[in-house]
C-alpha cells in the first residue's frame, strides 16, 4: 500500500485490521518489519524561504530532491544526514521522513547537533488515525510539549510521519580537513584536543587507511587560518598534514560508513562516551570507523558477535544494524524508562499496529 | 487569569499535609508559615499571585522523591519551582498546592572537558554554570536574560532560548541527560550521561520544554563548548521597522551566521537611553550584530555585514573598537526590560514568526497598539524571529491590566496567523494556556495531554498549566482529593 496524502494516510491507518509496517525509501532496514506494507510517498516540498532559513516537506520528498533545492541557495540540512543504503545492502531513494524516522545525523552532529535538533515540526497520524501537529515552521517554538522531538528516532511506532519543518543553515564556501597519522585508539584523545580548541571543528573523526581526521568549514581566509591552528595544536600527537582538494570526500566516507560497504560480518554502531572510546576499541578488538569524536563507534564484527558483552562495560548504547547477531537489534531501556516508553506507545498506538517490535 | 477553585478537602487538610511533610524531610525543609509563604506566591508574572499551602526546599533527589511520593499518596498538588524567574506564571502557585523550590539543590557535581559536559544540580543558575568552567576556556550556551538569576531546572522546563541560540540553540539542543522525579516519586535517569543519545525513544527531549507537568528534574548534564576567541558586536541604526527587518533578512540569506542579531525600535531606544546612557542613535530602529571568532575572521565578516547594511543606507554603523565599546553596545539591549519596568508596568510577550513576517507583524503591532490605545515597544531576537514586544500600561488604572492582555492576545493570534507560535522561550504556563487553542486542534492538544498520562497519571503536577482549564478539567478532577 502507497499513500500519497495525509488523509489518505489517516484513512490507512483506521482501517488497519492488523500490523503496519510503515517505510520511506526503505534504505535503513534496521530491527525487526513485519505487517503488511505501508509506504510513505507524500512527497514535494511545501515551502521553503531561504531568508527565513527554514523548509517544509512531505516526509515521503527524497532527501536528494530537498539537498538539491537547499544547494540551489547555497543552504543545506545543518545535520549531514548519512545515507546507509550502501552499508546496509539497500537499494532505494532515502526519503526525508525516513531521516527523521532515524533521527540520521552525520558528522557534523558535533557542531550543529542531531537531526532532531535542526527539526523544528512535525505532522503526522498516531495509531488511531488522527492527523496531529507539533512545533510549526519558525526556528524557536516552545509552545506545548515537544512531540517532534519525541517522533525524531521512534522508527514509526508512534505514529507515521506527514510532514516535516527543518532550520537550516548556509553552506560553508570553503573546508579544509587536518589529517593525523594515528591508529583508531589513540584517535579519540587527539581529537578531544580539537574539540575543546575555539576553532569550531564541525567534524572529529577516524578512517581506516587515512588515520584521525578534524573538519574546519567557513569562509575561506577563516578555514585557511584554523586549519592551520588545529594542526600545530595536533602535531604533539603525530604527523599532521592539511587536506584541502580532498577534504569532502573524506567526510562523505565517514558519514556513510563506506570501508565497510559489501563486507562480510556483523555491522555495529556504538553511541558511547567519547572518554571510553579507548578501551571500547581495545575490548572490541575489530575494524572500526569512529565518529563524533570517538562518541560513534562503527564497528565489523565476525558473525553472531555480541558486540555489547565485549565491548562492556561502556555508557551508552549499541545497536546491530546489519547482521546475524541474537538478541535485541536496539539496545534496551533500563527499566523504568522501558515503562515510560511502552506507556507512551499505549497511548498513541493503543493498537499496536505501527511497526511494532521495530525498536526492540 | 482564571484559576481552579482550591478543594476544600486538601485545604481542609494543611495540618496533616505539613505535619507528614516533617516527617519525612528536615525540619528546615518545610515552610507553612504564611509570612514566609508569601515569598513563593508569585514569579515574574507578578501581576497573579496565590499563597501555596506550603513549601518545600529538599537538599537532594532523595529529598525530593520523598516529598512527592508523600503528596502522591495524598492527592496535594505539586507546583515545581526554578528561580521563580517565569514570565509565564509557570511556577505561580494554587492554594491547595504544596510548592517545590530547589534553589538549595546547586551545586556542581562533575566537570569533564574531555567529554564536554557538566553535571549540576538543576537548582543552581544558569550563569553560574557558566562560572564554574569559564575559568578553564569553557561556557554553557544558553543564555536567557534572566541568566543572573534564573536556574537551569527553569531552563529545561521551559527551553529556554537567549541572545546567543541563533548560533547555539536552545537548551535541548545543550542537554545530554537529567534525573527526573515522577510524581510519584521515583527516581529515573533519562537520556546519556557523556553519550551524544541514550537507546529507546527521546524522552529527553519530551521532557525538555514540558513545563514541570511531567516530573521534578534535580539534576542535568549539560554540554559546554570552549570559548570562542573572540567577540565584537556592531550596532546599525535605521530610519524605519521594516529597513532593519530587511536588512536582518539579507544578513541571513548572504550565508553569514553572527551569534547574534537583537532588534530595538524607537520606544525602547529612547527608554534604555533615558535609563542607562548607552549612546545609542535616536532612530526608528537599530539592530545588534554580533560575530565570533580570530580577529581576522571577525574583521571579514563585519565587512560583509557592513556591506549589507549600506544597501539599506543605515542612519549609523557603529563597530567596537575595544571591549569597553563592545560592553557599551550591550548595555542598552541588556538593560532593556529594565529600562521599561521604570516607565511603569509593562507586559512581555513573546510570539515567534518567520523572520520574512518581521516588517509585516511590526506594522501589525503598531496598528494594534493604536487601536488599543496603549504603547508597545519592540527588542527582541531578530535572527531566529522570537519577539517581545513589550506591552506598557498601569495596574492601578481601572481596566488597563485587562486591555493590555486583550492587546497581547490579539498580538499572539497575529503571530500565529503568519505562520508563527504563541511562545518562542518564556513558555506557555497560565498567561498563555487559554490561547493554546488559537494553535493547536482538537486532536493536538489530546496528544500531548496523553504524554501527561503517562508521567502523571493523576495530573497533581503544576497541573492548572499549559492546556486550556476546559480542556484537562476532566483529567484535573481525576481522583486528586479522593484519596484524602
Amino acid at each position: 500500500m502507497k499513500v500519497t496524502t495525509e488523509a489518505q494516510l489517516a484513512e490507512a491507518i483506521r482501517d488497519a485490521q492488523g500490523p503496519l509496517s510503515i517505510t520511506g525509501g526503505g534504505t535503513r532496514p534496521v530491527g525487526r518489519s513485519f505487517g503488511t506494507p505501508l509506504e510513505i510517498a507524500i512527497a514535494g516540498i511545501s515551502l521553503y524561504e531561504p531568508g527565513a532559513l527554514t523548509m517544509v516537506a512531505g516526509a515521503g520528498t527524497p532527501l536528494a530532491e530537498i539537498e538539491a533545492a537547499l544547494a540551489a541557495e547555497g543552504q543545506r540540512l545543518p545535520f549531514e544526514p548519512a545515507l546507509w543504503g550502501p552499508v546496509l545492502g539497500a537499494a532505494g531513494a532515502s526519503t526525508i521522513g525516513g531521516v527523521v524516522a532515524a533521527n540520521v545525523s552525520g558528522p557534523r552532529r558535533i557542531q550543529a547537533g542531531a537531526c532532531r535538533d535542526s527539526l523544528i515540526g512535525v505532522r503526522f497520524v498516531d495509531g488511531r488515525g488522527d492527523a496531529i501537529k507539533s512545533g510549526g515552521r519558525v526556528m524557536k517554538n516552545v509552545t506545548g510539549y515537544d512531540l517532534a522531538r519525541l517522533l525524531a528516532g521512534s522508527w514509526g511506532t508512534l505514529g507515521a510521519l506527514s510532514e516535516v519543518a527543518f532550520k537550516l543553515l548556509p553552506a560553508a564556501p570553503a573546508q579544509a580537513t587536518v589529517v593525523l597519522d594515528l591508529p583508531a585508539g589513540a584517535a579519540p584523545t587527539a581529537l578531544a584536543a580539537a574539540l575543546a580548541s575555539p576553532y569550531d571543528v564541525s567534524g572529529a573523526g577516524w578512517l581506516p587507511g587515512t588515520g584521525a581526521i578534524v573538519r574546519l568549514e567557513g569562509l575561506a581566509a577563516s578555514v585557511r587560518y584554523r586549519a592551520a591552528q588545529v594542526r600545530m595544536l595536533l602535531e604533539r600527537f603525530g604527523p599532521a598534514r592539511i587536506e584541502e582538494d580532498g577534504s569532502a570526500a573524506l567526510w562523505q566516507a565517514l558519514r556513510d560508513v563506506t570501508p565497510f560497504v559489501g563486507r562480510d560480518g556483523d555491522l555495529w554502531r556504538l553511541s558511547v562516551k567519547p572518554g571510553d572510546a579507548p578501551g571500547i576499541i581495545a575490548r572490541l578488538g575489530c575494524e572500526v570507523v569512529l565518529d563524533w569524536g570517538g562518541g560513534l563507534i562503527w564497528a565489523l564484527m565476525p558473525e553472531g558477535t555480541d558486540a555489547r558483552a565485549q565491548a562492556s562495560p561502556y555508557t551508552g548504547h549499541a545497536s546491530l544494524m546489519r547482521g546475524a547477531a541474537e538478541g535485541a537489534v536496539f539496545q534496551p531501556e533500563p527499566a523504568p524508562v522501558a515503562a515510560l516508553s511502552a506507556g507512551l506507545r499505549a497511548q498513541f498506538d493503543p493498537r499496536g499496529i505501527l511497526n511494532p517490535g521495530r525498536m526492540s | 487569569m482564571e484559576m481552579p477553585d482550591p478543594k476544600a478537602a486538601i485545604l481542609a487538610r494543611k495540618p496533616e499535609i505539613v505535619a507528614r511533610l516533617r516527617d519525612v524531610l528536615p525540619a528546615d525543609a518545610v515552610i507553612d508559615d504564611p509570612a514566609e509563604t508569601r515569598a513563593y506566591e508569585c514569579d515574574a508574572l507578578s501581576a497573579y499571585r496565590c499563597q501555596p499551602l506550603a513549601v518545600v526546599l529538599p537538599r537532594s533527589t532523595a529529598e525530593v522523591a520523598a516529598a512527592l511520593s508523600l503528596l502522591h499518596e495524598m492527592g496535594v498538588p505539586v507546583v515545581p519551582r526554578g528561580a521563580g524567574t517565569s514570565l509565564a506564571g509557570g511556577s505561580m502557585p494554587q492554594a491547595d498546592s504544596v510548592v517545590l523550590g530547589l534553589a538549595r539543590m546547586n551545586a556542581v557535581l562533575e566537570t569533564d572537558y574531555t567529554n564536554r559536559l557538566i553535571r549540576v544540580q538543576a537548582g543552581r543558575t544558569n550563569l553560574s554554570v557558566t562560572g564554574a568552567v569559564e575559568s578553564d576556556g569553557w561556557f554553557y550556551a544558553p543564555d536567557p536574560s534572566s541568566q543572573l538569576a534564573c536556574a537551569i531546572s527553569g531552563n529545561i522546563a521551559m527551553n529556554s532560548g537567549g541572545a546567543h541560540c541563533l548560533k547555539y540553540g536552545v537548551t535541548t539542543n545543550n542537554l545530554l541527560g537529567v534525573t527526573l522525579v515522577t510524581m510519584a516519586g521515583e527516581v529515573i535517569e533519562i537520556g546519556g550521561t557523556g553519550s551524544l543519545d541514550a537507546p529507546g525513544l527521546d524522552l529527553l527531549g519530551l521532557v525538555c520544554g514540558s513545563e514541570g507537568q511531567l516530573g521534578v528534574v534535580t539534576e542535568a548534564t549539560l554540554k559546554i563548548l570552549p570559548k570562542p576567541e573572540g567577540a565584537r558586536p556592531v550596532l546599525i541604526g535605521f530610519s524605519a521597522n521594516e529597513i532593519a527587518g530587511a536588512c536582518v533578512a539579507d544578513i541571513i540569506r548572504a550565508g553569514i551566521l553572527p551569534v547574534a542579531i537583537e532588534f530595538m525600535d524607537r520606544p525602547c531606544i529612547r527608554a534604555t537611553e533615558a535609563f542607562c546612557g548607552a549612546g545609542y542613535p535616536d532612530c526608528a530602529a537599530l539592530l545588534i550584530v554580533e560575530c565570533e571568532g580570530s580577529p581576522a575572521e571577525i574583521d571579514e565578516q563585519i565587512g560583509l555585514i557592513r556591506e549589507i547594511a549600506a544597501r539599506h543606507d543605515p542612519v549609523e554603523f557603529r563597530e567596537a573598537q575595544s571591549p569597553e565599546e563592545a560592553a557599551r553596545i550591550w548595555l542598552g539591549r541588556k538593560s532593556a526590560f529594565g529600562a521599561m519596568g521604570q516607565l511603569g508596568d509593562y507586559m512581555c510577550l513573546d510570539g515567534t514568526i518567520p523572520v520574512s513576517e518581521l516588517p509585516h507583524v511590526l506594522r501589525g503591532i503598531e496598528a494594534l497598539s493604536a487601536q488599543y490605545g496603549l504603547e508597545v515597544a519592540n527588542v527582541f531576537h531578530a535572527g531566529d524571529g522570537n519577539m517581545h514586544p513589550l506591552i506598557l500600561y498601569d495596574a492601578n488604572a481601572p481596566g488597563q491590566q485587562a486591555q493590555c492582555e486583550a492587546l497581547g492576545a490579539e498580538i499572539l493570534k497575529l503571530c500565529v496567523a503568519v505562520g508563527g507560535c504563541l511562545t518562542g522561550e518564556h513558555g506557555v504556563g497560565i498567561e498563555k494556556r487559554d490561547l493554546m487553542e488559537v494553535q493547536f486542534g482538537p486532536a493536538d492538544l489530546e496528544a500531548q495531554m496523553r504524554v501527561k498520562d503517562v508521567f502523571d497519571p493523576k495530573w497533581l503536577l503544576n497541573p492548572a498549566k499549559v492546556f486550556p482549564l476546559a480542556s484537562s478539567a476532566a483529567r484535573r478532577a481525576g481522583d486528586g482529593g479522593a484519596s484524602l
